[in-house]
């Protein structure tokens, strides 16, 4: 049931909660972080649809960089992970390629990836979860829907961040092929928006810094960042993704996001 | 504005009249050179060692808005030894309307069906442009008005294929043929109408969590041909013949964590015989083995055809095993290799295929093919000699 343009983002969206702030209710921190992050999904719930264009920039340790250009159309499913494409522009050798995953809550994602060149829609394994994507800092389970399901939660503490208060929580992926033991977000009480992710490795060493960056506010609701920012401290090689043109409820349905729709997407 | 960029092309003075819409044009333009390690088999075979060949595929898109598109692509590719492979087609021209549950394609295009990687039995809606590549994987653009009927039980496609292609060959230069040369403009048919036959194809399919299935039947002119010897002043010749057959296909994908088990069967009727033929085996993905960023798959098939060594297939009792690698890196390397070995007669068909962007527009390829051991009895005794290494380059624009 959510999220965002996935490939975009949102991961941010995930948490959020809200509730928080009710001593009286005696909550222990796994309680008060899955709040946290129910309050979160919440917050994004009802989008039905978006898109997003997304300019997506690798940079290595020494500095020099490489571009990609990739548009991205997500469907909201009511109890379900949701459907998201993702249409490759540049590199040009890959223009025209194009990712389906219907995700879900705790199984695999179903994907299928379309090589235009042989007209072929060619079913990919799901359980890649830490692979990363295209050269980037950022893997699959980064970028796929962040269903509540896929962690469980700890409410750490209250913390300043920038100008605003945010929660931080550690969360746990419950799927053991998770590239990650744990991840810590910060969550501003505001708004819910994930303004940072921290990720710990399968040897619990930090792996990657997350920052979400100019958030703007959608149909009076939905928060999406415009920019986030990935930082590999093992390597030193970074991501940035740049997101512009969002637009929600483009009237998508089933049918923009089955397996013929991926040789019409271009 | 598109008028000015490709006034060339007669489709573009409707295009220009939309605001809303996308264009796109981009090409492809791919050098290549082909090393043979050892000399050739037959005499008439070109004595050069290396062959040079450049192909350029430019494409228009042009889309009204999220349903309706036209796509042309046209091909053309010159070839220092074979005469036959240089050549031109028309790869697409097709429009594509989407209206409610239905898909509307009218033009001339390709269709792939099928999931296995070693073979692809079922795939029959084009012809082959087999002076490409010997893997059989390039086709020639087939005219065709498709209608797709999207519902809760799958999608049902009907096909009307109103002109057949014959299948491009070798010409007597060429390596990776027969030894004896093709009459290649004296291709005979069963059907009366030979190339103007309407030929048919339906075709179902699904796809789930966990599996994937197509269902199909064709009905028209085979997209094989068989070859027949025939007496000429020069002396013999081999003379293809395309015979009319109905053929139904079943394609099917398994899917259950790391694992695809695929499937491809299919049952032909033809007016020399009936026969059935599969392949089928699995994929497994290593996600991110040993640390690295890589995926590492694993891929095993049997390929098997009920006339055994009467096929004309080099395919019938055989294993292919292989591994795909991609290595998720900026440059997007990738490495497929794998061999398929005759399990009854011995000799083995290695391929190996490693590619590597290059910047942002252009990519390095490099495919090498092996032919080791085929007994007189294998169809792929004729290629025994023609081993290669090659190298393309390919720049997009």
């Amino acid at each position: 049931m959510k999220r965002l343009p996935r490939l975009d983002v949102t991961l941010a969206a995930a948490l959020l909660s809200v509730l928080l702030a009710n001593p009286a209710a005696a909550e222990t921190p796994e309680e008060k972080g899955l709040a946290i992050a129910q309050e979160a999904d919440r917050r994004d719930e009802g989008y039905e649809d978006s898109a997003a264009t997304m300019q997506m920039i690798l940079r290595n340790r020494q500095g020099e960089e490489a571009t990609r250009e990739i548009r991205s159309r997500a469907l909201e499913v009511a109890d379900d992970g949701d459907k998201s494409l993702i249409i490759f522009d540049e590199p040009k050798d890959v223009e025209g390629t194009a990712l389906l995953t219907w995700s879900h809550k705790v199984e695999d994602d179903d994907r299928w990836l379309y090589l235009p060149a042989l007209k072929r829609v060619k079913r990919i394994a799901g359980n890649n979860k830490s692979g990363p994507f295209m050269g980037s800092e950022f893997a699959f389970e980064d970028l796929g829907s962040q269903e509540v399901e896929k962690y469980t939660y700890q409410y750490l503490r209250d913390e300043a961040c920038g100008d605003q208060t945010c929660f931080v929580v550690e969360r746990y992926p419950v799927d053991k092929n998770s590239g990650y033991t744990r991840q810590v977000m910060w969550i501003d009480q505001t708004e819910y928006r994930a303004q940072k992710i921290e990720f710990y490795d399968r040897k619990k060493s930090l792996l990657k810094t997350l920052e979400f960056k100019d958030y703007a506010q959608y149909l009076d609701q939905y928060w999406r960042p415009a920019r986030m920012d990935m930082v590999n401290h093992q390597t030193g090689k970074s991501t940035t993704l740049l997101f512009r043109d969002y637009r929600f409820r483009n009237g998508y349905s089933d049918r923009d996001f089955d397996q013929a729709s991926l040789k019409t997407a271009r | 504005m598109t008028r000015i960029i490709c006034g060339a092309l007669a489709a573009l003075p409707l295009l220009a009249a939309a605001d809303d819409g996308t264009l796109k044009l981009t090409a492809e333009l791919s050098s290549e050179a082909r090393w043979y390690v050892q000399d050739a088999a037959w005499p008439e075979q070109s004595a050069d060692e290396v062959g040079v060949s450049f192909s350029l595929l430019p494409e228009l898109y042009y889309a009204w808005n999220r349903d309706t598109s036209v796509t042309v692509r046209p091909f053309a590719r010159w070839d220092s030894i074979d005469d036959e492979r240089s050549h031109l087609d028309l790869r697409e021209l097709m429009l594509q309307h989407r209206f409610g549950n239905f898909d509307l394609r009218a033009g001339v295009g390709r269709v792939f069906w099928g999931v296995t990687e070693s073979v692809h039995l079922v795939d029959i809606v084009n012809q082959t442009d087999l002076v490409e590549n010997p893997d059989g994987e390039d086709k020639l653009g087939q005219p065709m008005l498709s209608l797709a009927w999207t519902t809760d039980y799958g999608s049902f496609t009907g096909y009307v294929l109103p002109y057949f292609r014959e299948r491009t060959l070798p010409g007597p230069d060429a390596r990776l043929r027969a030894p004896l040369p093709v009459a290649i403009d004296d291709a005979v048919y069963e059907s009366s109408e030979e190339e103007k036959h309407v030929d048919a194809a339906v075709r179902w399919s699904l796809s789930t969590s966990l599996l994937d299935v197509g269902l199909s039947h064709f009905s028209g002119t085979a997209r094989d041909p068989r070859f027949e010897i025939a007496p000429t002043p020069d002396g013999a010749v081999l003379v293809p013949v395309y015979d009319q057959i109905e053929q139904t296909g079943l394609d099917l994908n398994v899917v259950t964590g790391g694992w695809i088990w695929k499937l491809e069967a299919i049952h032909q009727t033809n007016c020399i015989e009936d026969f059935t033929a599969a392949a089928g085996g699995f994929e497994y993905t290593f996600s991110a083995p040993f640390g690295t960023g890589w995926d590492v798959g694993a891929l095993a098939e049997f390929l098997w055809d009920e006339r055994g060594s009467d096929s004309p297939s080099p395919f019938q009792r055989d294993l292919f095993v292989g591994t795909r690698i991609a290595a998720n890196d900026v440059a997007g390397t990738e490495l497929l290799a794998g061999a398929i070995v005759d399990t009854e007669r011995g000799g083995a068909f290695g391929n190996i295929e490693a590619s590597r962007r290059i910047g942002n527009g252009g990519k390095l390829v490099v495919e090498m093919r092996l032919f080791m051991d085929a007994d007189e009895d294998d169809p792929l005794y004729f290629f025994r000699r023609d081993d290669y290494l090659q190298l393309e380059y390919i720049r997009y624009f």
